[in-house]
């Protein structure tokens, strides 16, 4: 019978308590994660969004094309125009 | 029953409960971790979608902007020669000099002149690219003139088609005019009205020309009125 009253005084003073503080533990951390996560999602769409002028990107391609052949046809008149330095 | 046992059955409830409510607050939280990593794997997924033809395009783009590069690399060296040509990179943009030409790695040993020192960006691009330009006299760097100062209308005439400068060499002179003029205007009485052109002039003499009368006409023409 003393022995199973220590028990009981174990498992309410001992037991008890380190349960419910690793739960806690547990608990809370996984709490913190959450405000992180919806942040790295709202990074990620913003990041998604900032990214739909990518598009836009094949006309500056075609207008580079553009640029250098006008370059090098002004330069091909500048090349018969002009003397060589030597 | 003992109250032992009572108490036992206590504590186990006590402990299952604290499992119970712990457990599954966790299990909410795991799950608001799920939703949110989902959105976050979704918008990531529309990353790498939307960039994965930047690579192809943005190298598409270097190679055209590097072929630019050394077209107009290769002119202004071959036109301005390597010492101006380094000059003038470096006087337009300092300490580019440094760095040289891509096309021509012995660019980065030539002591570029100090040409932005003394002349502006215009001017400096009118001296490098054209030592036809009358400024190239005056260019601190040297080398020869190309064009002739005083006479190089010649020059650019001949940019335009053959048939621009088939004209004559020498035109007409124009009249000469003057008091020492081998034909001679005499000045007139009024404007728009000569007294005579030079050879057969077609115009009113002043003594035929009809003018005011003056009174005694008008008395006489009054007198025949009445």
């Amino acid at each position: 019978m003393t022995l199973w009253w220590i028990g009981n005084a174990v498992l309410l003073l001992v037991v008890l308590p380190v349960v419910i503080y690793l739960l806690n533990g547990v608990l809370s951390e996984a709490r913190g994660i959450v405000p992180s996560v919806r942040r790295v999602g709202a990074a990620a769409a913003a990041g998604s969004k900032d990214l739909d002028a990518v598009p836009l990107l094949l006309t500056t391609q075609d207008q580079v094309i553009k640029t250098v052949e006008n370059a090098a046809n002004y330069g091909g008149s500048l090349d018969v125009i002009l003397d060589d330095a030597s | 029953m003992p109250a032992a046992g009572v108490v036992m059955l206590i504590a186990v409830l006590a402990i299952v409960l604290a499992l119970v409510y712990y457990l599954l607050s966790t299990i909410v939280a795991l799950r608001q971790i799920t939703a949110g990593l989902d959105e976050a794997i979704a918008s990531v997924a529309e990353i790498i979608e939307k960039s994965a033809p930047v690579e192809e395009v943005v190298n598409a783009i270097n190679q055209h902007l590097d072929a630019g590069v050394d077209l107009l690399e290769g002119l202004l060296v071959k036109k301005a020669g390597m010492e101006d040509a380094v000059g003038l990179v470096e006087g337009l943009y300092p300490g580019a000099a440094e760095a040289g030409f891509r096309s021509f790695p012995e660019s980065t040993s030539v002591t570029p002149p100090r040409i932005g020192e003394v002349y502006t960006k215009g001017t400096l691009t009118l001296a490098r690219l054209g030592r036809e330009a009358p400024i190239a006299a005056a260019s601190p760097a040297g080398g020869a003139v190309l064009r002739n100062v005083t006479g190089g209308s010649r020059a650019a005439r001949a940019l335009y088609p053959e048939a621009r400068q088939s004209r004559p060499e020498k035109l007409a002179r124009s009249p000469i005019i003057g008091t020492d003029s081998p034909v001679q205007y005499e000045p007139s009485d009024e404007p728009g009205v000569r007294r005579g052109l030079p050879g057969s002039a077609a115009v009113l003499e002043p003594q035929t020309r009809p003018g005011p009368p003056d009174a005694a006409e008008r008395e006489d023409a009054d007198a025949e009125r009445a």
